[in-house]
């Protein structure tokens, strides 16, 4: 890209190994998630590898995708990942308990408040990813050895992972949130180019 | 027979009870005429003996309820009275809502129709009760002239009048009864000949409540009804400065756009029209007098405040100089914030002027003046306005302010549409939990000491908050006593034996509007006095029951706390994960304590698994309301205590908007509620109320028990590390 | 044109499919059974069925129930909906009564699924459900009380 995408890849470069915990979370804009040729400075393989995860990371453990991947069989939500309210649970299948299922509330689109004050997201299959796909308060690396095991992942080869990331309804809307909330940076077609990019580098994980 | 402080009654029956003789006997009071009921029922009803109840040739009996029903029971209580004395079978009972006319249906304890400080069954006691009494004693006088009968041969007994072998139903009789004399003078049942007072009779809103037909405000539907929604400014004492509606005439089915004097108005041919025209407003404000203090600024001036002289409220010995051996001082601020009422049913009303007459559509709870508030801002005068009532959904004291400051508004919307239409006019949930008339902000300082032997001999009390009632309508008395009694009531007279007792207040100026929020100034003295006194106990070492008998002095006071503590089997030692907590308020005539068993929730929060309370409350005319209003004041305690608070930001503006930051108690966090009704002959007290002041102290001592954290700064929420990172 | 199936009759709303169903209901069709508490989808009030499971009418465009089963408190008469208003009116469990109907629909819904509920399947169901009454403790009741009369325990 440019001057300032280079000095970043210094930076990626040198923090290569570290694993960045979900903590303080800065404010995203969508020219903020980097593409794969940003990444062509460094070696292929394993450095690439894990840079790339890094970035992945950005989408990873942002609220939109952190508040359907809880540890408990409660969601969080909206970007300050507080308790979902009303406070709602798994259920059997991850759609809810009998009586309050995830669609009670949330449709097939999110819906607008009609005063511009917010929105209730919605999706063709709105649910809670299933327990053995937690990812808050992971570090990134258990996340991504998560990921790709496929006893954990849905039984998802690496390519199923690229296609899931690339072109899944409920990972899309992580990008089209509805009034309210953050989206996720960059787009979900550069998080589908990143994942490839990773897998093809040899879908490393940090420690 | 218990010693009981006495009860309030209303001039007339105090008259009447020295004038002596063993049944109540009925004077000039009240029974106001047949004549007031509007004619176009007589057919159906021939029979109206006065203006709260009329018989049908069906037998079936129509109380026409005074007071608004709004989950209080009031309805199906004052029907029971009705049915008491008349002898009817329940299942003959029917009920409608009484229209706003004050000579017929005040509040005889508040001189006109409304229902507030938990006073609805209390004030209607003696005059439900004539009524019925009247009406029987009719048809009876009618059934003897057509059997020929001496009256003292006639008995009545669930809806049949018999004499002899010869019975009837009351329809066969209405026609005879309707031209028949009324007397003004008849007797009542001694209590010990209730059949239905006392009793869990089924409440007569139920059914329509539990199948979606009850109808509310909110529900009434007219041809040509355009919908009103007001823009309120974002700051307290803000005015309109301007606005620009072009964005939201141009809106698809926009009628109009108007400035009131609390905002700006608009009408639409739907709700959600209304609601997408008010966000396309542009409007100026004018926040020249507004109030743009944070809470916390708020909270700084009134602990400020506090210290000033203020009014003295108490001053009953004073507090010691110096301190003898072995006693115990503590000291503490407590911070109480505000609190909305939220009722579930948003503010709302349906207004028709149309050729100089005026029909209002109200869940109203001062029906007269509410009524006339809205007339007045029409130009219309109060007798050509007419108040349909209907059922209320919820309050807890917001559907009444001192100023009617919502049906002047409703009014100038009306007037602002100018047309014969009819106007739905109702507040959203936003504007609901924004729109102020909150529960005051209040910080309360107290110092005490306690002597080895458990007595208090020191109670410095300085509070500082919001006043309610001075400068409103209703702040005449307020001003002639030197404070708003409704300020402190409980810290005045906890009922505990508090030597160098002296309380004084303060009150903050702020054009936030403050309102009567259930339980009113015990929604905040109760807890400071309940909890400051067990801190005091536990620093002593007493017991806080035993500590409490030691000081308590009105035997009922003392017989609800010894009752709950037994309920409760308070000497049973508790696990490590589980401790009680007790507290003990006297509120609106009525005896509550309540002791709850708390642990730690996985969110770090006091859980609350259950409550006992035992309550004195006088004659219980249906332990089942009873016992419903005394659960539902302790989950409305309790969510309060937990979560409630309004918070105003830098610059004044409220933070919170909905359910989503306004958190409620949800089922999954109530407890489990057992009540225990003291029996007693005392005419009936206040219920409403009563059940709310003892919830929060009592789990806040429990919490300091289990944990050793006092919670000065309600609610829970934010005082308690743990969970303010959940 | 929305064309869907409201209480076991076709029908068809002319108007904006954007319209939240609960207000097509309410003023439109004059089914004022079902209440606006907050809007937001945090309270309950507006509580229906479509196609026989809970939805909350407030966050529904009317255009998204083309083809469905819309039913509402008025017209709720599956057996656990009858046990259920039969139960709440024999334990006096409204107070104000205006989240009532949000409850007893979000009650029916789990009713459906589950005959003999625990209090934590009580908890899970109706925590989508505000009452400012606090009427819980009778409206867990009174589910246990249809769920038996329906001959589960």
């Amino acid at each position: 890209m440019m001057r300032v995408g280079k000095f970043a890849l210094i930076i990626a470069g040198s923090l290569a190994a570290t694993s960045f915990v979900a903590a303080a979370r800065q404010p995203t804009d969508r020219a903020a998630l980097r593409a794969p040729t940003d990444f062509a400075d460094l070696s292929q393989g394993r450095e690439r590898s894990l840079a790339l995860f890094a970035e992945m990371g950005k989408v990873i453990q942002h609220p939109r995708c952190l508040n359907c991947h809880p540890r408990t069989d409660r969601p969080t939500q909206g970007d300050a990942m507080t308790p979902h309210s009303p406070s709602v649970v798994r259920g059997k299948d991850g759609h809810g308990a009998p009586g309050l299922h995830c669609d009670t509330c949330h449709g097939t689109t999110n819906f607008d408040f009609a005063d511009g004050s917010g929105s209730v997201p919605g999706d063709q299959h709105w649910h809670l990813a299933p327990a053995e796909m937690a990812w808050a308060g992971k570090s990134q690396g258990e996340i991504c050895r998560q990921l790709k095991d496929p006893s954990r992942n849905g039984g998802k080869s690496l390519a199923a992972l690229i296609e899931h990331n690339a072109k899944d309804g409920l990972v899309g809307w992580g990008w089209n949130p509805g009034a309210g909330r953050e989206p996720a940076p960059g787009s979900q077609r550069l998080f589908g180019e990143l994942t490839a990019a990773w897998v093809e580098n040899g879908a490393h994980c940090p420690d | 027979m218990t010693e009981h402080s006495e009860p309030i009654v209303p001039e007339t029956t105090r008259r009447q009870m020295l004038a002596g003789a063993g049944a109540l006997v009925f004077s000039f009071l009240v029974m106001p005429p047949a004549r007031a009921v509007t004619s176009g029922r007589a057919r159906s009803h021939p029979f109206q003996p006065n203006a709260f109840l009329k018989i049908g040739a069906d037998s079936s009996v129509t109380v026409i309820v005074k007071h608004v029903e709004f989950g209080q029971g009031a309805a199906t209580g004052l029907a029971t009275l009705i049915a008491e004395e008349l002898d009817a079978d329940w299942s003959q009972l029917r009920i409608e809502f009484a229209h706003n006319d004050d000579g017929l249906y005040k509040n005889l304890r508040m001189g006109t129709m409304a229902v507030g400080g938990s006073t609805s069954m209390a004030n209607s006691w003696t005059q439900m009760r004539t009524a019925g009494a009247t009406a029987r004693a009719v048809l009876v006088a009618a059934a003897a002239k057509r059997w020929r009968v001496p009256e003292q041969s006639i008995s009545v007994s669930k809806g049949r009048i018999a004499s002899g072998c010869k019975s009837t139903s009351f329809g066969e009789l209405v026609a005879d009864a309707a031209k028949l004399p009324v007397p003004t003078d008849v007797p009542l049942k001694a209590p010990n000949r209730f059949t239905l007072i006392g009793t869990r009779l089924p409440k007569l809103d139920s059914a329509a409540k539990s199948d979606g037909t009850a109808m509310f405000t909110v529900d009434v539907k007219l041809p040509g009804m355009v919908y009103a929604l007001v823009a309120h400014p974002p700051k307290f004492g803000a005015v309109p400065a301007g606005f620009d509606g072009s964005a939201a005439m141009a809106i698809p089915g926009v009628r109009k756009v108007a400035a009131v004097k609390s905002g700006v108005a608009v009408f639409a041919d739907s709700f959600p029209t209304a609601l997408k025209a008010r966000s396309a407003l542009q409007i100026r404000w004018d926040d020249s007098k507004a109030e743009t203090r944070s809470t916390t600024e708020l909270f700084a001036e009134a602990a400020r405040l506090a210290d000033e002289p203020g009014f003295t409220v108490v001053e009953n010995g004073a507090y010691p100089a110096a301190l003898p051996e072995g006693a115990r001082e503590i000291e503490a601020i407590y911070y109480l914030p505000h609190l909305a009422h939220a009722p579930m049913e948003t503010l709302d009303a349906v207004m028709r002027a149309r050729d100089g007459k005026l029909d209002v559509w109200l869940g109203s709870q001062f029906q007269v003046k509410e009524t006339a508030a809205i007339a007045g801002e029409l130009g219309i005068a109060e007798k050509d306005a007419l108040l349909h009532q209907c059922y209320a959904g919820g309050s807890f004291g917001r559907r009444a302010t001192p100023g009617n400051e919502f049906d002047i508004e409703a009014g100038q919307v009306c007037r602002a549409w100018g047309g014969p239409e009819p106007v739905k006019f109702l507040w959203t949930r936003e504007d609901d939990i924004r729109g102020g008339f909150y529960r005051p902000v209040m910080v309360h300082k107290l110092r005490a000491a306690i002597a080895a032997d458990g007595q208090i001999i020191g109670w410095d009390h300085r509070a500082a908050g919001q006043s309610i009632v001075i400068g409103t309508p209703l702040g005449g008395g307020a001003v002639k006593r030197g404070f708003d009694k409704m300020m402190i009531e409980g810290a005045d007279e906890p009922g505990y034996r508090l030597n160098g007792h002296r309380l004084s207040i303060g009150v903050l100026e702020s054009p936030i509007p403050v309102n009567w929020w259930r339980s009113v100034g015990h929604s905040h003295t109760a807890y400071v006095v309940e909890a400051f006194l067990d801190r005091l106990f536990a620093a002593s070492g007493v017991d806080p029951v035993a500590g409490r008998l030691a000081l308590l002095e009105d035997q009922r006071a003392l017989a609800v706390v010894h009752r709950v503590a037994e309920m409760a089997d308070w000497q049973r030692p508790r696990t490590a994960e589980r401790t009680l907590g007790v507290a003990y308020a006297k509120s609106f005539g009525s005896y509550v304590a309540q002791i709850v068993e708390v642990s730690r929730g996985s969110d770090g929060l006091p859980r609350v698994h259950k409550v006992w309370a035992a309550v004195d409350c006088g004659i219980a005319i249906n332990p089942d309301i009873i016992r419903a209003q005394i659960e539902g004041g302790i989950g409305f305690a309790l969510g309060h205590a937990l979560y409630g608070e309004i918070t105003l930001g830098q610059g004044g503006e409220v933070e919170q908007s909905n359910f989503h930051d306004y958190r409620s108690l949800r089922i999954g966090e109530m407890p489990e509620v057992d009540v225990a009704i003291i029996p007693s002959d005392a005419d009936p007290t206040g219920i409403g109320e009563p059940g709310v002041p003892p919830l929060a102290p009592a789990v806040a001592n429990a919490w300091r028990k289990l944990t050793g954290e006092v919670v000065e700064r309600l609610p829970f929420t934010r005082s308690i590390r743990s969970a303010s990172q959940a | 044109m929305t064309s869907f199936t409201l209480n076991g009759k076709k029908t068809v709303f002319a108007g904006d499919p954007e319209m939240p169903l609960l207000w097509v209901l309410r003023d439109e069709f004059g089914l004022t059974g079902t209440k606006y508490g907050c809007g937001i989808a945090q309270c309950g009030a507006c509580t229906v069925h479509v196609n026989g499971k809970s939805r909350r009418s407030c966050v529904t465009p009317v255009g998204s129930l083309t083809g469905k089963e819309v039913t509402t408190i008025e017209g709720a008469s599956s057996p656990p909906a009858k046990a259920l208003k039969t139960a709440w009116a024999d334990l006096d469990v409204p107070q104000c009564g205006f989240c009532q109907s949000g409850q007893i629909m979000s009650a029916a819904a789990l009713l459906t699924e589950v005959g003999s509920p625990t209090d934590q399947d009580i908890d899970n169901a109706l925590a989508g459900n505000i009452c400012r009454c606090a009427t819980y403790q009778r409206i867990r009741r009174a589910i246990k009380l249809a769920a038996s009369r329906m001959g589960h325990e």
